[in-house]
């Protein structure tokens, strides 16, 4: 009986991990067709999104089956409530790679206003989040949780440098402030999946030590 | 506290003599905690030469349900026979240590263990009507015992405790049908009744459910919800989910030692020692 429990908190496990595979995929790939503005990559993407969604309502009906059926307690209760949380953020870093795939739609032909530097740089250091911070959960390692966490800050610090210099360009030239618009939003959308890469971190947390950590990315919480 | 009925129990003392709990001083009365109803306090049960507990020191919160849980042989039965004396009873059993109810340890050679068993009532694991009494009897037996003969006072004792024990409404019109007339669900709610007519404080329970099918113990443990509102509760459960439902605080015994006890929310989310969490997920026993 609890080995069948077992067995399938392993299944469950896996399919996370599947899930965080698909959404590195989706975001390598939105910033890959906005850079290479491939229109139609930008729609494969958005057509995809639907995979990922698909793939967090199964994850969650397993989750509600075990619970029903298994009556998880302690370890065994947190890692399907982590579970729980950590699929709808990676849901919403889907959502958000859609989004950025929206924007190339959107942005059709017309170049960049400036050359994509800072944002697939902060495409690599939030994909790299997401990556370690499945391995984190897969070693039930709070302790690189904590610090993984720590490079949203990295994130953060990019997201704002792009503002500033898109808020420059902007007043420089009021012409392009909509293709501007497109780069400030795509910039937001890996931003805000570094803040879901940190929810995670604080999932990892709780499933290890039984605590509910609030706010890990303010540096007084990542020691 | 349940409100006293003027059954004349109330005022019995705890003492064999009148004035032995005063003479005794410190010995036998310590300044209680409100927020204890009872405590053990280094408490051992010994079989012979055979350990059933072990130093076992835990706290018992008024108007609270402290479920005692471990797996088959852990002592969690004998720590709970331990709490009202009832090893007096078992030959080649010897007690250590200390139970305190209410301030004064049970076990001081002062103490009536027959008024002790008074206060803190029992209900086992099987249904324990006795066969040839009606239901009314049943119930008020234990106030016959000690002489009551009132028949007002039973009668209103009598349909406290059915009321109490959520069985009034399914017997009132037959009262003088034999116990062993009622299924087994309203028989165990029979013997509850039977326990609280003598207006106890704490209640032990013996896995009162293991042997009632899902709707009578879903009654059981909706009683027990009602019941704590008036006397504390202490049960046996083999049933990892009924004591994460209906306890407040629940601990956990292994091969005669209380491995760690604390809020029934802590055990089952996050357990401090690994044997606990081995055991609450159905890793061993």
């Amino acid at each position: 009986m609890r080995s069948a429990f077992q067995e399938h908190l392993r299944e469950l496990e896996s399919e996370l991990f599947n899930m965080g595979d698909m959404v590195i995929t989706s975001i390598n790939r939105s910033v890959s067709a906005l850079k290479e503005q491939k229109l139609e990559l930008a729609k494969q993407i958005r057509r995809d999104d639907s995979r990922i969604n698909d793939k967090r309502w199964q994850i969650e009906e397993q989750c509600i089956h075990l619970i029903a059926t298994q009556q998880p307690v302690a370890t065994q209760l947190r890692e399907i409530i982590a579970v729980l949380s950590i699929i709808t953020d990676l849901e919403r870093m889907g959502d958000y790679a859609a989004g950025i795939a929206k924007i190339v739609i959107k942005m059709g032909e017309e170049p960049p206003v400036k050359p994509l530097i800072d944002i697939p740089r902060m495409a690599e250091i939030a994909t790299a989040m997401i990556k370690r911070s499945l391995d984190a959960y897969a070693g039930r390692d709070a302790e690189n949780a904590r610090l993984i966490s720590a490079d949203d800050d990295k994130v953060d610090e990019l997201y704002h440098q792009l503002l500033r210099e898109l808020i420059s360009i902007m007043i420089e030239n009021p012409r392009i402030i909509t293709r501007c618009t497109y780069l400030m939003w795509t910039a937001h959308n890996l931003e805000r999946i570094g803040d879901r890469v940190t929810n995670i971190c604080e999932r990892i947390i709780f499933l290890v030590t039984g605590e509910l950590v609030e706010n890990l990315d303010k540096p007084e919480n990542q020691t | 506290m349940l409100q006293k009925i003027s059954s004349g129990i109330s005022e019995m003392s705890y003492f064999n003599s009148a004035s032995a709990g005063e003479s005794t001083g410190l010995k036998n009365k310590i300044p209680s905690d409100p927020l204890l109803r009872m405590e053990t306090r280094d408490l051992t049960v010994k079989y012979g030469s055979v350990t059933g507990v072990k130093n076992i020191t835990l706290p018992v919160y008024s108007n609270k349900v402290l479920a005692l849980i471990g797996p088959s042989g852990c002592g969690k039965t004998t720590y709970l026979r331990a709490l009202n004396r009832m090893h007096d009873l078992t030959r080649g059993a010897v007690v250590s240590g200390e139970v305190w109810l209410d301030g004064h340890n049970i076990y001081h050679s002062d103490m009536n263990p027959v008024i002790v068993r008074r206060r803190i009532g029992m209900v086992f694991q099987k249904p324990t009507p006795f066969p040839t009494m009606s239901i009314y009897d049943n119930v008020v037996a234990g106030l016959k015992l000690v002489g009551i003969r009132n028949k007002k006072l039973l009668n209103d004792v009598c349909e406290r405790a059915l009321r109490q024990a959520a069985l009034f409404e399914e017997v009132k019109d037959r009262l003088k049908d034999p116990g062993a007339s009622l299924s087994g669900g309203q028989q165990q709610r029979l013997s509850i009744a039977r326990a609280l007519a003598v207006d106890p404080e704490v209640l032990l329970m013996d896995e009162p459910t293991s042997s009632l099918d899902p709707q009578s113990t879903n009654r059981i443990e909706e009683l027990i919800h009602t019941l704590k509102k008036q006397v504390t509760i202490v049960i046996v459960t083999h049933n990892m989910q009924q004591a994460a439902r209906i306890s407040d605080h629940t601990a956990f015994f292994y091969m005669g030692d209380l491995v760690e006890t604390g809020p029934t929310q802590s055990i089952f989310t996050k357990p401090k020692e690994s044997r606990t969490e081995e055991y609450i997920t159905g890793r061993f026993g």
